[in-house]
């Protein structure tokens, strides 16, 4: 029997597969895409290491940086192992060969990111999630490390609490299949997606793992905590990297006039655009005083985005952008072993996992980190996970099968699910975004259970077995349900405003009831919750 | 606008409403309003994820980076087996990457400076999107080639001060590899990034004769004289 399944090639699996190899375990990395395909590949900004390479830094001051961002909601101590391993990570990946940036002596560049009091993001210009991820992927490679691509994983396989694999859907065949291990790490990235086209995120962000985890009674966590990125492009809403404000740039409104400091977190910078944007001014990000020679040297791919998707030279052109969902604190519950609470066997790492790193509010460049660091630990502790023994309970597959089976036969098509997606969207930016409101949320959680209890009338056009990419985007969708679910449930829940959860009425930390972990799952069908406080 | 996509080598017309849209969303629009079936791959729409390649007109193309004209035919990039209308299976053209040893074989510990990086940094943007493959002439009579890619990664590789083991890849890429290359440069003229795949084999070449390997074209060439020299 297989020791390890993985389920996501991005950045967290492909290092979860390099540490577990490592070791001598037998393993399959299965994705839904190709590996180097992966939101992975979009992080630009870079990588946090306390090297200390250009500004004098400690591992203390980014473990201080990382838990004040945090707002309360981080596990301290595992915050610190990771700030410490951070340096290791840096060696480790610069030995498989990614070509970070180097300073004038020789060491890994470094860059200021926003919040970090120190330059501390390790670059490989503004492609290092690109070169991080090939790198890995060129290693698996070297390894032999088998890895199996578009299989869309349906449901985990669970008996007794244990997990004994998964079921997924090969996308090319048509079929559904299992694939049974000794140990199961989920690295299925983040839910970003729920925020359809007004995100920075990748299509394919729908947070299937996380989404599984609810379905076979696992516990989520902190849902709620949805990062906003200040800069994306306005029309398109693509990502013009921190990296931008980092190297000097401003943010001015259609006035003229700067309203914040560029360089403080994220959730301040992005209420305070949305602020003018609700006063009727448009904002823009003003890079044109670096000259086009720098902007060319630092962030080529900004440049060439901005005018393919917005038509205008950052050089010379003042860059129109607004806020969006571009990170997913909450996720898959974990302990420090990452560990999934309330199932056995089963691990989560990377976006799609809560490991209680990044709290209310993540910082810009621990996100690369995080991958990387708990990826290998991920691998590691898998490896050594207890063995149980293992039946051949085939019920989950055939559950899987009648379903697929129902979806290309039954399933009529009176409604157009793509239409409602993209509304849902809209109404996600709008109502479970930056500025939330208990009214809004409870109409919006109103109509999405509508949706949820119209899904039989919805259905796809296309009953092709093979290569059906609209049976993937239907069954995506509804997991965007499920999660969208929680993440109002729990934001409902949140009568507080603390790191990137922030309440009109409710505009203050509130320790005495907050200062805790809001946790979901399903029992019996039914959606329970409880917020469990953080000891400190 | 009207434009036509490649299904199953049938040409069909599909109406589009935009005036001015990137093809990837043209795509989309048609799959979500007018035509469910339609099939093709798509992931990040910034140019980075490589996973929407096509053939506009004859020339390789990212469906996210690319605009839409009035009468634009849209095909699946060439020598993929296509899975369906525009989707291909890339699993073929990612073998090279093995045959060819693209990775770091032996790592050795040493000092890198700021041009050394600049040396690759351009081969180092590439995102896999298969562009090139599609756009190489050699495929077309030896579909073992290595391709362009696939060198333009060992390249990189083998230009990194960390590599200790140049001659484990400089090998794997003799046959079929850097001396099947035209060096036409279809490959360039395509890429997304602005590699340069033909100057990357012509400097492997040079890499190899260093290691005592000669063009076998140029060996079996006949002057007149009886072959060779």
């Amino acid at each position: 029997m297989l020791d390890i399944l993985i389920v996501g090639s991005g950045g967290a699996g492909l290092s979860s597969a390099l540490s577990a190899k490592q070791q001598g375990a037998t393993l399959k990395v299965v994705g839904k895409s190709y590996p180097t395909a992966s939101q992975t590949s979009m992080a630009q900004g870079g990588m946090n290491a306390s090297l200390g390479n250009v500004t004098p830094d400690s591992v203390q001051a980014h473990i201080d940086d990382t838990v004040k961002s945090a707002h309360g909601l981080c596990n301290q101590e595992f915050v610190k192992w990771l700030c410490e391993d951070a340096l290791s990570s840096i060696a480790w990946l610069d030995g498989l060969g990614v070509p970070f940036d180097r300073t004038k002596d020789n060491g890994v560049a470094q860059r200021q990111l926003g919040g970090a009091s120190s330059r501390r993001a390790c670059y490989a210009q503004d492609y290092t999630g690109l070169k991080i991820l090939h790198t890995l992927y060129d290693s698996c490679l070297k390894e032999g490390i088998e890895m199996i691509e578009e299989h869309m994983m349906l449901n985990l396989i669970v008996e007794d609490g244990v997990v004994q694999g998964a079921t997924f859907l090969d996308i090319i065949g048509g079929e559904v299949v299992e694939i049974r291990a000794k140990a199961t790490i989920l690295a299925t990235g983040g839910y970003g997606a729920i925020y359809k086209n007004f995100t920075t995120n990748s299509e394919g962000a729908t947070g299937d793992g996380v989404a599984c985890v609810l379905r076979a009674g696992g516990v989520v966590s902190d849902m709620e905590f949805v990062q906003f990125h200040p800069t994306a492009l306005k029309s398109s809403s693509i990502l013009i990297s921190e990296s931008a404000r980092g190297e000097g740039g401003y943010l001015v409104n259609s006035d003229g006039e700067r309203f914040v400091d560029e360089l403080l977190p994220r959730d301040v910078v992005a209420r305070a655009i949305a602020y003018e944007i609700s006063k009727g001014k448009e904002v823009f990000l003003d890079i044109r005083h670096l000259g086009e020679k720098r902007l060319l040297e630092l962030m080529p791919q900004e440049v060439h985005l901005c005018k393919l998707h917005e038509g205008i030279d950052p050089a010379i052109e003042l860059i129109p952008i607004k806020p969006v969902a571009h990170y997913t604190m909450g996720g898959i519950d974990v302990n420090d072993k990452l560990e999934i609470t309330g199932l056995k066997n089963c691990y989560a790492v990377g976006e799609c996992s809560n490991a209680k790193i990044h709290g209310a509010n993540r910082l810009g460049g621990n996100s690369l980190l995080e991958i990387i660091s708990l990826g290998r630990l991920a691998g590691k502790n898998a490896v050594g996970c207890d063995c149980h023994r293992t039946t051949n309970n085939t019920s989950q597959l055939k559950t899987d099968k009648e379903f697929i089976e129902g979806l290309l036969e039954e399933y009529p098509w009176s409604q157009n699910f793509y239409t409602i997606q993209n509304e849902l969207g809209e109404k996600f930016y709008n109502h479970v975004g930056i500025v939330r409101d208990n009214n809004q949320l409870n109409n919006t959680l109103n109509e999405l259970r509508v949706i949820k209890a119209s899904l039989d009338d919805m259905g796809i056009g296309d009953k092709s077995r093979k290569n059906n990419t609209n049976l993937v985007d239907f069954l995506q969708f509804i997991n965007m349900l499920e999660i969208g679910e929680v993440v109002i449930d729990a934001s409902i829940i949140r009568d507080e405003s603390r790191g990137a959860h922030y309440k009109t009425a409710f505009p203050k930390e509130e320790d005495k009831f907050f200062k805790a972990h809001s946790c979901f799952w399903i029992e019996e069908g039914v959606l329970q919750n409880r917020l469990v406080k953080v000891v400190s | 606008m009207q434009i036509e996509i490649k299904r199953q080598e049938i040409l069909e017309d599909f109406e589009i409403l935009f005036e001015s849209t990137t093809l990837l969303k043209a795509l989309y629009h048609i799959k979500n309003n007018t035509d469910n079936s339609l099939t093709f791959s798509s992931n990040c729409r910034s140019g980075i994820c490589g996973t929407c390649a096509v053939r506009v007109n004859g020339k390789e193309v990212l469906a996210c980076a690319t605009m839409v004209n009035d009468g634009d035919m849209v095909e699946p990039l060439r020598y993929h087996e296509v899975e369906r209308d525009l989707k291909v299976n890339k699993q073929k053209a990612r073998e090279t990457l093995k045959h060819s040893m693209a990775w770091l074989e032996r790592s050795q510990e040493v000092s890198i400076t700021k041009s050394q990086v600049a040396v690759t940094e351009k081969q180092s943007d590439c995102i896999l999107c298969d562009s090139c493959y599609s756009a190489c002439p050699v495929f077309e009579v030896n579909p073992n080639f290595i391709g362009a890619f696939a060198l333009t990664r060992v390249y990189r590789y083998t230009a990194d001060p960390r590599e200790a083991d140049i001659k484990a890849s400089i090998d794997a890429i003799q046959t079929n590899g850097i001396w099947d290359c035209t060096l036409c440069g279809e490959c360039t003229a395509v890429c997304p990034q602005g590699i340069d795949p033909k100057m990357d084999i012509t400097m492997l070449r040079g890499t190899a004769t260093q290691f005592g390997y000669s063009d076998p074209n140029f060996q079996a060439m006949d002057f007149g004289f009886g072959g060779g020299f």
